[in-house]
């Protein structure tokens, strides 16, 4: 129970710095939002108003404490530009990132537990030896040019997949193959590495010795054990996928989570920035959080 | 693992040829290294010994060599255009192909090389050594100042990595500083980290009781008695952190936050190469290939040095 309160106490504060942190680092952001949503050749006077009307000619302190009070209200603001809430703006353009991650997630875990599996069994032998070489290729490869690659082969070439938007399930073959690409190689490192250790352990030794074949020890035992320390990788895992997906939405012209980053940028529409920073970093902490507990529910070693 | 196999193809080999036959056929089919007759090492593809160091040092000082003098490697000047090639597939005289201005694509990586790489070494420079010292003085002091630091640490690593790069890149207004800055924000907590545990490991240690024991100030220890034994671990983190770094660095150009697009980087080039894949495959792939081509050598010199300097760590 202590273990529960410590780790949701300090999720909480992590969240609050991040928060902090964001508004701050935002508050730098060159440009002043009045004049780009007044629009070229808007007079000082409606600038003015418009300051007044968006807040922004306020102290930094006041806007601050003022952005605190109505986050602790739920109310993540209004974009600048379109006048929506916020979080409306979000709820709008979550699913497609979800959905993408989720894709995504499901290929690497796929592919990469598959491939670590496979390397540890024939450790120092060629398919090892031949899975080492490609992951080397994955985790060098710059994300945005491997969907550049999928989208040479299978829509200029092949013709077989769309390359660019986000209403059909086909259009989400090769964002989430890209990401999911990405992401299995560390995957794959992490999984073989896992599955050598455990290999090495007494226990898989007197299994042998008792007459166990290979494959019932593999997967009956050796797996069980090997997956538990991975489990905390997936937390940095769906971070770097939600990172991916800010330049895949932009490369393969997709709607998300990522793109409204983007486009908040150019048009410096702070509202959005935050508020979507706040909403991935929460995401991001509620499911390291999550991740920490499952695995002190999964390891009672971790518990002490 | 099976053995009875093993032995029996063993025997039925052994008695008609040598090693090489043997051990070729064992390797074929797979058998346990435990139950090898033969005791010399195989011969594996991996790359050993100074041959793991030599190769990506080559590819990557060829790199470098682009970076620093392009005018003498590159086929053309930046400035060349090309009017009766446009988008013109790789050829004799374009090797690589030419761009929507009939800009030699070969010319412009060998030029790119010099801001992407710039960016990559100089963010990692200012990432190490912010990183370095957080993780020093948290993990010597110990305390309430470790707490805290650590507790930062903890809220910097909560923005997933290049969100971080890319609102930091903004916040700064962009430009060359700006990029190295916002590459650095997201190497800092990392290095801190590990640079911290390592710290706490050594401060434990004897001669480091004995140094205070002798009054020396903890600038003097923590400067001459633990950084040295730091080296190595910082040395692995840089060679890690480069890659990610020339790959953060490319994708802030390729959203459209990069340095300078008077100087083209490969980020930069790949794009606006997108705009053409279906015409010209060659303007994205060429500059996404330079990229990887360095970020494997940076990873190969990586993993080399880490079995050199950190044995027992080769994995994870």
């Amino acid at each position: 129970m202590w273990f529960l309160l410590r780790q949701l106490g300090s999720a909480v504060f992590v969240v609050f710095g991040a928060i902090t942190l964001v508004f701050f680092v935002l508050y730098m952001l060159p440009g002043d939002p009045a004049a780009l949503v007044a629009g070229p050749g808007a007079s000082p006077a409606m600038i003015a108003s418009i300051q007044a009307q968006l807040g922004t000619n306020r102290p930094l302190w006041l806007q601050y404490g003022d952005y605190l009070w109505r986050l602790a209200h739920g109310d993540l603001g209004t974009s600048f530009t379109t006048s929506e809430p916020v979080i409306s703006r979000i709820w709008a353009q979550f699913p497609a990132t979800l959905e993408l991650t989720i894709c995504s997630c499901a290929i690497a875990i796929a592919l990469g537990v598959t491939l670590g599996v496979v390397s540890a069994m024939f450790v120092d032998r060629w398919p090892d030896r031949l899975i080492q070489t490609g992951v080397l290729f994955l985790v060098s490869m710059p994300s945005f040019w491997i969907g550049i690659l999928l989208i040479l082969i299978f829509s200029v070439l092949l013709h077989w997949l769309p390359a660019m938007g986000s209403a059909t399930a086909s259009q989400l073959i090769l964002p989430s193959a890209c990401l999911g690409l990405n992401v299995s190689g560390q995957l794959e490192r992490m999984v073989r590495g896992s599955v050598l250790d455990v290999l090495h352990e007494p226990f898989v030794a007197t299994l042998r010795g008792q007459g166990l074949r290979e494959f019932p020890i593999l997967f009956r035992h050796v797996l069980r054990n090997a997956l538990i320390p991975v489990i905390t990788l997936f937390g940095v895992l769906v971070g770097q996928l939600l990172s991916g997906a800010v330049v895949i939405e932009t490369l393969f012209a997709r709607q998300g989570i990522g793109r409204l980053v983007v486009d908040a940028l150019n048009v410096r529409d702070i509202p959005v920035l935050q508020g979507v920073v706040l909403f991935i970093s929460v995401f991001y902490v509620l499911l390291n959080f999550l991740i920490d507990l499952s695995y002190a529910w999964i390891d009672r070693r971790v518990r002490g | 693992m099976p053995g009875s196999t093993a032995e029996s193809v063993d025997e039925d080999v052994s008695s008609m040829s040598g090693h090489i036959l043997k051990s070729t056929l064992l390797a074929v089919l797979g058998k346990a290294p435990a139950l090898r007759l033969n005791p010399k090492p195989r011969r594996t593809w991996r790359l050993r010994g100074s041959a793991a160091i030599i190769l990506p040092a080559v590819i990557i000082g060829v790199f470098i060599l682009c970076a620093a003098a392009p005018q003498w490697i590159a086929p053309y000047a930046p400035s060349d255009m090309d009017d009766n090639a446009i988008l013109a597939a790789p050829s004799f005289q374009h090797w690589m192909g030419t761009d929507q201005f009939g800009g030699d694509i070969a010319t412009a990586i060998i030029f790119g090389a010099r801001q992407s790489i710039l960016v990559a070494f100089s963010a990692i420079m200012l990432g190490a050594a912010c990183g370095s010292i957080i993780g020093l003085v948290s993990g010597y002091a110990g305390g309430r100042i470790d707490a805290a630091m650590m507790r930062l640490i903890d809220i910097w690593m909560a923005i997933p990595p290049l969100l971080l790069a890319l609102i930091v890149a903004a916040a700064l207004g962009g430009g060359f500083l700006s990029t190295v800055i916002a590459i650095a924000s997201m190497i800092v907590p990392r290095f801190g980290r590990v640079v911290r545990a390592r710290v706490i490991g050594i401060k434990i240690l004897p001669f480091i009781t004995a140094a205070r024991t002798m009054g020396a100030s903890w600038v003097w220890i923590v400067g001459r008695h633990i950084l040295p034994h730091t080296g190595t671990v910082i040395l692995v983190l840089t060679t890690v952190g480069v890659a990610d770094a020339i790959i953060i660095g490319a994708s802030l150009s390729f959203i459209g936050l990069g340095s300078n697009p008077d100087q083209p980087d490969w980020g930069y080039m790949m794009s606006e190469g997108r705009n053409y894949l279906t015409d010209a495959w060659w303007c994205a792939t060429f500059p996404g290939l330079a990229i990887t081509l360095l970020v494997v050598s940076v990873n190969l010199l990586g993993d080399a040095l880490r079995t050199r300097l950190e044995p027992g760590r080769e994995r994870g």
